[in-house]
């Protein structure tokens, strides 16, 4: 059966620097896999590798089949791959509701309408209430982006990539800056999601990673260092000294790292 | 001498001394706009009040041209530090657009108070005798006026240089203007480095615009007619980049003086073909940052 | 909850509904007629204006492009009705400004193609290089295009075979008023169209638009595309109103003008171009014939103060005024008073310096140009710099004080926390 996301022999370097070395990954249906390592090691490289923010140098990325190694990021997006960023991505000025409306109208063509108005199409409306209604944010809805607390604006990013109805989501470190007594609506939502979509996770959290991973893959310098189930991960010596032997070694070299 | 070789080198000369006029008085702008990212329109403004302080010191008060460019130079750029501390430095977070509109506004005041005080008649300077005339370089005669020009522009690109590659401070302005933020985090105080880089800039505006009265007389409009070609020098070279900003002047100052004497109906128009040309293939100029 | 969610789907249905206070610039535009008979021809002109404002508003407003080249749409659009008119003795008005839309528009996508993948100074460089080629390639056929002089005397048939052009400009009036209440009709309808909310997302987040699949080029591309039909539009009405064209219309000039009138107005806002375009256009009438420097030095002076203080332009602090007011409605707030902390001394004592400087510069200036009420009042010189300078200092002390006590005053509280 093919794969939902096939990434194959990625590559990417910035002039000398080599930043994503001969990459493979996977991802089937339904699949539940989480991407971990130490800081600099490339993951959100490896997101916008993906997601087409950046071209690889060699190797190709497959999207249900479909080779889009060289596809531009809106094309990957109306193909069913979504994502969402480190840091929130939103239309700020806007309100909750118009949020996800936008996403739901370039997925289905509403926004190339120019002649009715936006209020007139009431499907993607009611739908957006409807996504708005399973993450609990509806009584937020008219309010605007930017005067939420940051807990729930994390909550509109995952929203807002729902509401594409993706056949595979990227999360790039979807609890990062949420305050720890917000956290669990964010991994609510995670637990929840459609088992159909295939869902790549970016964590630094062991809690999260284990309780939402089927399989893990642990990315260092780059490149696949090992790949697994979680408790093959969790068994694995060298995987502990990367994460404890790199700590020190990663502390000074952040300075210098794009990340 | 073939006619054809005398004509040729006649326009590279002139078109040498428009390009150093270019190149001293964009140079400043140039590594601002790298540095901080901040549009100045003001910019104009600045080389024209060099121009008028000029014309006053030398008219009004008998002092000498090249001592009143110098004059003229540290005033200007003194008062243009009292400028950035108390204007600009408001607006460095704002868009471009918000920094486009003010520093126009601050160009149309000047405008308007420049010609208040010194009426819309072109000005001109009076020379001491040994720029007058022409200077006889073998093969033919060369305005003094403007081999002058092109000494001074030769000085200052390698005082300007040197500076940039082997000082200290021309490093650290160097590495701010690739990456600000890792600039700051290493202990460098860009603020004050860009402070002084403002300050030395409009400085050399200053002068550059004194140099100008005597190629193209000086009127309070000289503010924003010659912006729009100091942006051109700017964007074709590359923000920050003294090597860019260099080349685009000679580039633009050569093909403009050639076009005007081949194509003179033409006017202007092979100095925009060459932005576009140039931008649509390398947006960030010659030798701009990705 | 349900409530909620029926409150929120009302919103976004009704939220293009005309609203009562819509009808009120077109009440004044018709007022204008009945109040101002005699400046019918000025008036024909400010509605251009608003219609070339209402353009750029479309892409720098809405879809957030800076442009300092928009007047080479309206020149074209200007030129093909000229043109027209001239060499294919097309003299029909409608049909002759819905060629110069068309033109301009395909002029302006072709363009747009190339030059809307870059950004900032880039961009901005880009749109002045084309603007300022046309003009020069314009005068490169002089012949036919007049040059800087122009082609006058151009001649258009009555309106809809039936309004003749009168002396005192009142058809002209009309017809601009007409052209511009059918086209604002449709620009409004792009605006609050599915369309026009995702020009306001590539404004606001355009990574965000990307990462959902939004094609941002052709929806840049298009939208140029319509703002500069719209933009040709209002040069052909200039070109028909003025029975005259010259390659002026080009000038960098222009782009500037209707750059400062839209931020002036406010951009973003559907009624900011007639606000901004208004005023602008009045002010230039009334002071340019009193004084050219005097504009000049005025209009540099808004453009300071708009950027600093009121950045959503007039329309912008309308609404911060009426949100002031709102505010005294509900429950009274605590009493404000100012404390004066040393940074606002130290900024007093700044501005006092600036003031001082500004003051010492103005009298030596004066001085230069003899001013003759001042030498006679005050007749020793020195006694002169010196009131000048302490003048200066005390009168940008004041104002300064004056800004720090509206903006600066704190509450009970928060001086307590």
């Amino acid at each position: 059966m093919t794969a939902a996301l096939e990434v194959t022999s990625l590559n990417r370097s910035f002039g000398a620097l080599h930043v994503t070395r001969d990459v493979n990954l996977s991802l089937a249906r339904g699949a539940r896999r989480a991407l971990i390592g130490p800081n600099g090691a490339g993951k959100t490289t490896l997101i916008n590798l993906i997601t087409g923010v950046i071209r690889p140098s060699a190797g190709t990325v497959s999207l249900n089949g479909e080779d889009i190694t060289n596809a531009s990021q809106a094309y990957r997006a109306r193909r069913g791959l979504a994502r969402t960023f480190q840091i929130n991505q939103l239309f700020r000025g806007l309100s909750v509701l118009e949020n996800i409306c936008m996403a739901i109208g370039e997925r289905d063509g509403h926004n190339n309408n120019l002649w009715r108005s936006a209020g007139a199409k009431r499907e993607v409306i009611d739908e957006a209430l409807d996504h708005l209604e399973s993450l609990q944010i509806v009584d937020d809805a008219l309010k605007l982006v930017r005067n939420l607390p940051y807990g729930r604006q994390r909550l509109v990013e995952i929203a807002i990539a729902l509401a594409q109805k993706p056949r595979v989501l990227l999360l790039d470190e979807p609890a990062a800056g949420v305050p720890s007594s917000e956290s669990h609506l964010i991994l609510d939502v995670v637990d929840k999601l459609d088992p159909d979509i295939a869902v790549l996770i970016i964590e630094h959290d062991m809690d999260v990673v284990f309780r939402f991973a089927k399989e893990i893959t642990v990315l260092v310098q780059g490149a696949v260092f090992t790949q697994g189930t979680p408790d093959e991960i969790m068994r694995n010596k060298d995987v502990r000294a990367v994460y404890l032997g790199q700590e020190g070694h990663d502390a000074a070299q952040r300075g210098g790292q794009h990340g | 001498m073939p006619q054809f070789a005398i004509i040729a080198v006649s326009i590279l000369f002139d078109g040498l001394a428009y390009a150093m006029f270019l190149f001293i008085t964009s140079v400043g702008l140039s590594v601002t706009m790298g540095l901080m990212g901040f549009v100045n329109l003001a910019h104009g403004a600045f080389a024209m009040a060099g121009g008028y302080i000029v014309v006053s010191l030398t008219r009004s008060y008998g002092i000498d041209f090249v001592p009143s460019l110098l004059i003229a130079g540290v005033t200007v750029g003194l008062i243009s530090i009292r400028f950035e501390r108390r204007l600009y430095r408001q607006l460095y977070k704002a868009t471009d657009l918000e920094q486009v509109l003010l520093t126009i506004g601050l160009a149309f005041m000047a405008i308007a108070m420049f010609t208040y005080f010194y009426g819309p008649i072109p000005k001109s300077v009076p020379l001491p005798d040994w720029l007058e005339g022409d200077v006889n370089l073998g093969f033919r005669s060369f305005p003094t006026y403007r081999a002058f020009l092109i000494a001074i522009g030769a000085v200052l690109i390698s005082v300007l240089w040197y500076g940039f590659e082997k000082t200290n401070i021309g490093a650290k302005i160097r590495a701010a203007v690739d990456n600000r933020r890792m600039a700051e985090s290493v202990g460098i105080n860009v603020d004050l480095l860009f402070t002084l880089t403002f300050a030395l800039g409009s400085a050399l505006a200053a002068v550059g615009g004194g140099l100008a009265i005597q190629l193209f007389g000086l009127t309070p409009s000289f503010a924003v007619l010659y912006l729009v070609l100091f942006l051109i020098v700017v964007a074709v070279g590359g923000l920050g980049s003294l090597k860019g900003t260099l080349l685009a002047a000679l580039v633009i100052g050569i093909i403009d003086t050639g076009g005007k004497y081949a194509f003179p109906v033409a006017g202007n128009l092979f100095i925009y073909a060459i932005t576009a040309v140039v931008l649509l293939i390398k947006p960030t100029g010659f030798f701009g940052r990705e | 909850m349900a409530e909620a969610r029926a409150r929120a789907a009302d919103y976004l249905v009704r939220r293009h509904y005309f609203r009562l206070s819509e009808a009120l610039p077109w009440l004044l535009m018709i007022a204008a007629f009945f109040l101002f008979p005699n400046r019918m021809t000025f008036g024909s002109q400010v509605l251009i204006m608003v219609l070339f404002a209402l353009s750029l508003d479309l892409i720098l407003g809405y879809a957030g492009i800076v442009t300092l080249g928009h007047a080479a749409f309206f020149g074209v659009g200007a030129y093909t009705v000229a043109l027209a008119s001239m060499l294919l003795d097309w003299s029909e008005p409608i049909s002759g400004i819905i060629a110069g839309g068309l033109l301009a528009g395909l002029v302006g996508a072709a363009v747009g193609w190339f030059i809307l993948r870059y950004r900032g100074l880039t961009l901005l460089m880009l749109t002045i290089a084309f603007a300022a080629m046309l003009q020069e390639s314009g005068n490169l056929r002089s012949d036919i295009t007049g040059g800087y002089d122009g082609l006058p005397g151009l001649m258009f048939d009555p309106v809809l075979g039936t309004f003749q052009y009168d002396l005192y400009g009142h058809t002209n009036y009309w017809y601009v008023f007409g052209v511009l209440a059918v086209i604002f009709y449709f620009v409004r309808r792009i605006i609050y169209s599915p369309f026009g909310q995702a020009l306001t997302g590539i404004r606001e987040n355009v990574r965000r638009m990307h990462a959902i699949g939004s094609p941002v080029h052709r929806r840049l591309v298009a939208v140029y595309a319509i703002s500069a039909a719209i933009a040709g539009v209002a040069g052909g009405l200039f070109t028909q109103t003025n029975a005259y064209v010259t390659l002026t219309v080009f000038d960098f000039d222009n782009s500037a003008k209707v750059l400062v009138m839209l931020i002036l107005g406010g951009t973003g806002r559907l009624y900011g171009p007639f606000l901004g375009a208004a005023v602008y256009m009045v002010l230039e009438d009334y002071f340019s014939k009193l004084s050219p420097t005097f504009w000049q030095l005025g209009i540099g002076l808004l453009l300071v103060l708009t950027v600093l203080f009121a950045r959503r332009g007039l329309l912008g602090l309308a609404e911060d005024a009426r949100g002031l007011f709102k505010r005294g409605d509900s429950a009274p707030s605590a009493p404000r008073r100012m404390v004066w902390k040393p940074e606002h001394w130290n900024s007093l004592g700044m501005s006092a310096l600036d003031g001082a400087v500004i003051g010492f510069i103005a009298g030596f200036a004066i001085n230069m140009k003899q001013v003759e009420f001042m030498t006679t009042f005050v007749t020793s010189a020195p006694a002169r710099a010196l009131i000048f300078t302490l003048g200066g200092a005390a009168v940008a002390a004041g104002i300064n004080a004056v800004y720090l006590l509206v903006t600066s005053r704190t509450s009970v509280e928060e001086q307590t926390s």
